[in-house]
């Protein structure tokens, strides 16, 4: 085992293209949850929606790959507003409940045999990044970087590409926070019925919040669709959304760079300890484990990682914890 | 201390810029590889074992893989370049055949770039194909059941597939008060937990999982694992009822002692246990592995609520922190289960294969009736502790208004405590119900969660009733929705309908209209 090439594996993926992806959608999320309040446990979702709009797009009706892009963009918008219509009005775990089965219940009809002409069933698209590599400026063969930190060319323009969309939502996350509008969604988080009694739509903007989280979130769907240019239904499990509420209070909820910071952590410290736990393998010290089990012990990690940030550290690496006193009203 | 952190950081940059990258590609991130997974056809949760797949280069064969248990499997490829990729027609079991598309005569063309794993897809059909209609209509129709089960988890009869509508109407009646059965035993327990701690418990659908699992390790027989567990739980059950009976008796640092000594001697006989293994195997039949079942079940719940839940009311946590911590709690638990019992699927030997008993129009094995029989006595013996005895009666008063119930005398965190108890009891025998009629895996418990969420709000969530009512209304409707439509979309109605009462009667069924703002 050599811990330095672990450490090195790890800070590559640290700041490689998944990394990224889940970076893109933790933003989203970090609208609903960090500035709005709103208890989304089905970011997912809305990734599947942006996944499979550049898929079917692009593999089924022969598309451009834009074209892809705003499929994807308007199935977000249109899953937003029937997840927040009912919901919005009523109390936050409400919409909790109904975030996590939309999301599930999206999985199992995109994977459904009856959908299989238009998704591919189980089976998923293919050859979906032709579009993308043709823009590339970089060459697909050679490895650019230094030492350890090299990606291939491909790699490196969605990486380039989806750390670029990060930045851009960044800005406009931190423009939009010092909007007055801005003021408003922090204000109902805080207390909804005080915003109310100022006179403001609190539906209304509690629904732009949950419409823009949600496109940031397919943005991301359709940048994964991108860099494994292939695509199947089951990588939209519900521990994808449980990932990101992972990165978001790691890096810490309600803080511009927040997600940016705690997806670069996370997938460093699921890396490292992927790493270091076939390692300990391969030296034989975990004798009643075998090589599947690890990714399960990985998980259950998440989770616990998820309960001690909770307790122990609710604002995560940069947030303020009293922005994390929030309560279900 | 800033400048400390900074150079660590430097001289950690410097390490892996100047580790070779060879080094790096040579681990498993980088480099090329192949990669997919085969399918059962009939049931797509399910991989085929044993399939060969041998990867040329022009001649000369590069690697070979064979699926595993889940049929995965993988080749690692020296570089990138054009590969021929060969499936071994001998190894794919005699009932399917590979079909034909992107795969000719079991051979493939498939082009790799640089650090590309690619997955390559490889899928199995019946012979006679899709697309020549060769398949008599009624095996469709069973293809159909198959894969419902598979996807969905549905409760499908199996004898749903002929008949006029009004027969099949009958048969899925029956299945959907089954169904509705199945997660109002367990969807009462999130009910009464959401009413007495206001805390939607995400994990519910993971001590389903839990219950089932035990049952099945101990009516297949307990060897190390299972004996381990017991011991554990059994030395968390006397700590929690220590402290549930004795707590103003014994002096405080008596009770800690004797609940810590609990606990620590439970895991070291675990431990032991554990060693000795298949030394001390036994088993007992279902019903009896069901009750071992519900007791452990019932042990989790309160542990968790004494070690996990109340810790954090007495922190002031607020209630979103709680649900992401229950999120929390559902990873660990479930991977848990996962590691310990394996991802394999697996049901109740025994039980799968029963003559149907015929009532009238309605055609059901004796497994069935037993299930709907268990179901229906627990509910009424929940209704009837909930209405008639002293405990009950504290439950709803707490449920009702944990202030005023608090004040009134009672002891709200001891009822919390058997609201959990009786809660993880019951989703522990759900899980037995459930698991007789599905297959037994360790994501079982997540499927049934929604279902679940469903007849809760349906009947208004923190009423014990209305989780009765809504259950049975979620399964009916669920399985009577595959009469016109496609089994797969069965949840999504369930979830249509909670979506329909949100919009028109937010408080469910037998909820109260005050209580949603």
């Amino acid at each position: 085992m050599d811990i330095l090439s672990i450490l090195a594996e790890s800070t590559r993926s640290a700041l490689g293209p998944i990394a990224a992806i889940y970076a893109l959608a933790a933003v989203g999320l970090n609208f609903h949850f960090g500035y709005t309040g709103l208890l989304n446990f089905g970011q997912v979702g809305f990734m599947l929606v942006g996944a499979y709009g550049v898929g079917v797009s692009v593999a089924v009706f022969d598309l451009p790959l834009l074209v892809g892009f705003g499929v994807g963009l308007l199935c977000a918008l249109v899953l937003a507003l029937l997840l927040g219509v009912p919901t919005l009005r009523l109390r936050a775990d409400y919409l909790a409940i109904t975030t996590i089965a939309a999301a599930e219940v999206l999985r199992l009809v995109y994977r459904a045999g009856f959908a299989e002409p238009v998704t591919g069933g189980v089976y998923g698209l293919q050859n979906l990044a032709s579009g993308f590599r043709t823009l590339n400026p970089f060459d697909g063969g050679t490895r650019y970087g230094v030492g350890a930190l090299a990606y291939n060319g491909n790699h490196l323009w969605v990486l380039v590409v989806t750390w670029g969309l990060v930045a851009l939502m960044v800005g406009l996350t931190w423009m939009l926070m010092h909007s007055p509008w801005g003021r408003v969604i922090k204000g109902i988080r805080e207390d909804e019925d005080a915003v109310r009694s100022l006179g403001k739509n609190v539906f209304a903007y509690k629904m732009q919040a949950l419409v823009l989280g949600g496109l940031i979130g397919a943005m991301a769907g359709c940048m994964l669709a991108v860099y494994q240019a292939s695509i199947q239904p089951d990588q939209f499990k519900p521990q994808v959304t449980f990932f990101l509420w992972v990165i978001l209070l790691l890096g810490g909820a309600g803080r511009v760079f927040g997600p940016v910071l705690g997806a670069m952590a996370f997938w460093f410290l699921m890396t490292f300890t992927d790493g270091l736990l076939k390692g300990f393998g391969s030296l034989g010290w975990l004798p009643f484990l075998s090589g599947p089990d690890y990714g399960a012990i990985q998980l259950a990690f998440v989770g616990l990682l998820l309960v001690v940030l909770i307790v122990f550290r609710p604002q995560g690496i940069i947030g303020d914890r009293k922005e994390m006193l929030i309560n279900v009203k | 201390m800033r400048t400390r952190l900074v150079t660590v950081l430097l001289a950690l940059i410097t390490a892996i810029l100047v580790i070779p990258g060879p080094a790096a590609t040579a681990d498993e991130q980088g480099g090329e590889s192949l990669h997919g997974q085969i399918l059962n056809p009939d049931d797509r949760d399910q991989g085929v074992e044993g399939i060969g797949i041998t990867v040329f280069d022009g001649e000369d064969e590069i690697g070979a893989g064979e699926t595993d248990s889940d049929g995965m499997w993988e080749v690692e490829l020296p570089g990138p370049g054009t590969y021929r990729v060969v499936v071994d027609q001998e190894s794919v079991p005699s009932e399917f055949v590979v079909r034909e598309g992107i795969i000719v005569d079991g051979e493939t063309e498939v082009e790799v770039e640089a650090d590309d794993q690619r997955p390559l897809i490889i899928a199995l059909e019946r012979p006679g194909g899709s697309d020549d209609g060769s398949a008599s209509p009624s095996e469709e129709e069973s293809e159909d059941a198959g894969a419902a089960a598979g996807d969905d988890e549905a409760v499908a009869p199996a004898a749903d597939s002929g008949g006029s509508f009004g027969e099949r109407f009958v048969q899925l009646t029956a299945a959907g008060l089954l169904f509705g059965l199945v997660i109002a035993v367990s969807a009462i327990g999130l009910s009464l937990i959401f009413g007495t701690t206001k805390m939607i418990n995400f994990a519910h659908g993971d001590m389903v999982t839990f219950g089932a699992m035990v049952a099945l390790v101990f009516s297949t027989g307990a060897a190390g694992l299972g004996n381990s567990l017991l011991a554990i739980f059994a030395g968390l059950g006397v700590a929690v009822l220590l402290g549930g009976f004795l707590e103003n008796r014994l002096s405080r640092p008596v009770l800690v002692i004797a609940q810590w000594t609990a606990i620590f001697g439970g895991i070291a006989l675990a431990t032991v246990l554990g060693v000795m293994g298949d030394a001390v195997g036994w088993s007992v039949p279902l019903w009896l592995a069901a009750a071992v079942a519900v007791l452990m079940g019932a042990v989790l719940g309160a542990s968790m609520e004494r070690y996990v839940w109340r810790p954090l009311r007495h922190r002031n946590v607020a209630l979103i922190q709680m649900f992401i911590v229950s999120i929390g709690l559902a990873l660990v638990l479930r991977h848990v289960i996962l590691v310990l019992f394996g991802a394999g699927r697996s049901r109740y030997a025994g039980y799968q294969i029963q003559d149907p008993v015929q009532f009238g129009p309605v055609a059901m094995p004796p497994r069935d009736l037993v299930v709907m029989g268990v179901a229906v006595v627990v509910l009424v013996g929940v209704a009837c502790l909930l209405q008639f005895t002293r405990i009950g009666k504290a439950m709803r008063a707490v449920s009702d208004n944990r202030d005023l119930a608090e004040s009134s005398g009672i002891d709200v965190d001891r009822v919390t405590l058997y609201v959990w108890g009786l809660g993880g009891g019951l989703s522990a025998l759900g899980g037995v119900l459930y698991g007789l009629n599905q297959i037994v895996e360790y994501e079982m418990g997540f499927r049934l969660l929604l279902m679940m969420f469903a007849a809760v709000i349906l009947g208004g969530l923190g009423t014990a009733y209305g989780a009765m009512v809504g259950g049975l209304a979620v399964g009916l409707v669920a399985m009577l929705s595959t009469l016109w439509f496609p089994s797969q979309l069965m949840q999504a109605w369930a979830l249509a309908l909670m979506i329909l009462m949100l919009l028109i009667r937010p408080q469910g069924l037998l909820g109260r209209r005050e209580r949603v703002g």
